[in-house]
């Protein structure tokens, strides 16, 4: 990886946004966007692949695309033609993989057409983007992807091997119901589960980069300081 | 100035095409004049919105026109291997196309009278889109609406496995309403209209892992061998039976936990889905709906005849 960041083909602005993303600006645990599908599709790896992988590709093409125009979209519009470009990519997506990969496109049903709604991509639109040159903006795009890719493996990872015993498909646990040892966790297959392993990954990188945490907007006061705790 | 030929920087050869035609080269001329514009002008606005939406356009209708095929493809191959699977005659590696043309046979049923019709091919009838045809399809009662999917085509599409001229088995599409989704299958009886042979769901959004276990093959293999239709009075089990039912009646339902096979009226019990009871509920409704007098019932009672005879 390194050897490839160091060839002088990228320069440091188009290292930056591909590396970033990846754990020190993460969309997922730093910025808290796209949540919702992270819920939605990890409880199996294989579709939490096809999702990480057309959600980067969107944010990738659609970056691009609107970066390539940015210097004449009417600010009156932005964001009508920020979604438009978004929305008809999505939809190439949705009809590519219903063509080559159809077994995968039933399980993910509605949500890959929810990505036009994901907050990553439309962040990426108009955070970067809207200043940057197209080069700069695709590799923003797959930076991004690839940092929410992360987190979806890692969630889909722990979700589908502790849920139910395998991983992609593949069995690691023999459970006990075909007469093994493990009894599935059933809350692993559900949606709040995401919310905790999420939940943990943000507190697991916090500790090991404390510059991620978040100023306190104010003061909890605590009983001791307070004289008016009884009137 | 629309005499004047545009300066060809790329694609020389493309553009010196173009540039024969005089609405191109208006064209060019009035692209360059909107870009020269404030981003805020109501005519670069519109301009930009229009080029937009031509764009994307032409962009997503190409991709829906030109995957079409592959897509209906697609659909029907995974339509066929699930009629195959649940006849149980789906082998790896073997080509579906063939296989399904050599052994199943499609043919169409009228849900009231249990008839078959002739004069509708039923290679082409999609008894899904019949549903939503008004004229195709009934409205269901309320207090029969069991299995909460309103309205039911009129003709229904079943498929036989026969082998050697002799029936082997009867393959009934059904749907109804589980958690969260309307669940699409098929229930695979044998010759006499009362065993089961196998179920398989093909189309359902239920939990995965908990009501989306309808497609686990171990689940469905307690299906096989189960008796639809009650020989006796089955009375409401202990163990959350959903309904009791007379001689007759379909009595085939999911209970909660295990069935234990040494009592009486096992034979129309199935182990519900862990975790996952109203999507268990709903399987039991829809497979008595499509077994009762509003789904197959009269067919089943025609080919029973038919066969004794």
């Amino acid at each position: 990886m390194s050897a490839i960041l160091n060839d002088s083909i990228l320069n440091d602005e188009t290292k930056k946004v591909l590396t970033a993303p990846l754990v020190n600006d993460n969309p997922i645990t730093l910025q808290v966007l796209g949540i919702c599908s992270a819920l939605a599709v990890t409880s199996q790896m294989s579709t939490s692949l096809i999702m990480a992988l057309a959600l980067t590709l969107v944010t990738a093409f659609s970056s691009a695309a609107i970066s390539a125009i940015r210097n004449h979209i009417p600010s009156s519009i932005r964001i009508i033609v920020q979604m438009t470009i978004i929305a008809s990519l999505v939809i190439v997506v949705d009809q590519v993989l219903k063509a080559f990969a159809y077994d995968v496109s039933k399980q993910l049903s509605v949500f890959v057409g929810l990505i036009i709604t994901n907050c990553i991509v439309m962040g990426r639109a108009e955070g970067y983007a809207m200043k940057n040159p197209p080069l700069e903006s695709f590799m923003d795009g797959i930076g991004n992807g690839l940092g929410y890719s992360l987190i979806l493996v890692i969630v889909a990872f722990f979700r589908e091997t502790l849920g139910s015993g395998k991983l992609l498909g593949i069995e690691v646990f023999k459970l006990t119901k075909d007469g093994g040892w493990y009894d599935p966790n059933g809350l692993m297959l559900l949606p709040p589960s995401a919310f905790f392993i999420i939940g943990l990954i943000i507190w697991g990188v916090r500790q090991w980069k404390p510059a991620q945490v978040e100023k306190v907007e104010f003061k909890i006061m605590s009983i001791s300081h307070g004289e008016g705790g009884h009137h | 100035m629309t005499e004047k030929n545009i300066n060809c920087k790329h694609m020389t050869a493309l553009c010196e095409k173009l540039n024969e035609y005089e609405s191109y080269r208006k064209f060019i001329i009035y692209k360059d004049k909107v870009l020269a514009l404030g981003n805020d002008s109501l005519e670069k606005t519109i301009a930009i919105a229009v080029a937009l939406c031509l764009v994307c356009a032409v962009l997503v209708s190409f991709a829906a026109v030109a995957l079409k095929p592959l897509q209906i493809d697609n659909k029907a191959a995974d339509m066929k291997k699930n009629i195959l699977d649940v006849a149980g005659l789906l082998e790896v590696g073997a080509n579906i196309n063939t296989a399904f043309a050599e052994k199943i046979e499609a043919k169409i049923v009228d849900l009231e009278t249990g008839a078959y019709v002739e004069n509708i091919n039923a290679d082409e009838y999609d008894q899904r889109k019949a549903a939503k045809d008004p004229a195709q399809s009934v409205a269901i009662p309320k207090d029969k609406d069991i299995a909460h999917i309103r309205v039911k085509a009129k003709y229904a599409k079943v498929f036989l496995v026969k082998e050697g001229g002799q029936l082997k088995s009867i393959i009934l599409p059904m749907h109804g309403y589980g958690l969260w989704s309307t669940l699409y299958g098929f229930l695979s009886l044998e010759a006499d209209g009362q065993t089961v042979q196998s179920i398989n769901f093909y189309d359902q959004q239920e939990t995965p892992g908990l009501g989306g276990e309808v497609v686990n093959p171990n689940w469905r293999a307690l299906w096989k061998g189960k008796k639809v239709y009650a020989e006796t009075e089955q009375h409401s089990a202990d163990k959350g039976s959903i309904a009791e039912a007379s001689i007759g009646e379909p009595a085939l339902s999911l209970i909660k936990g295990a069935v234990d096979n040494t009592r009486p009226g096992s034979q129309y019990q199935v182990d519900g889905l862990a975790g996952a009871t109203l999507t268990s509920t709903g399987v039991t409704n829809l497979v008595r709906y499509w077994m009762g007098d509003e789904g197959f019932a009269p067919y089943l009672k025609k080919v029973r005849t038919v066969q004794g005879s």
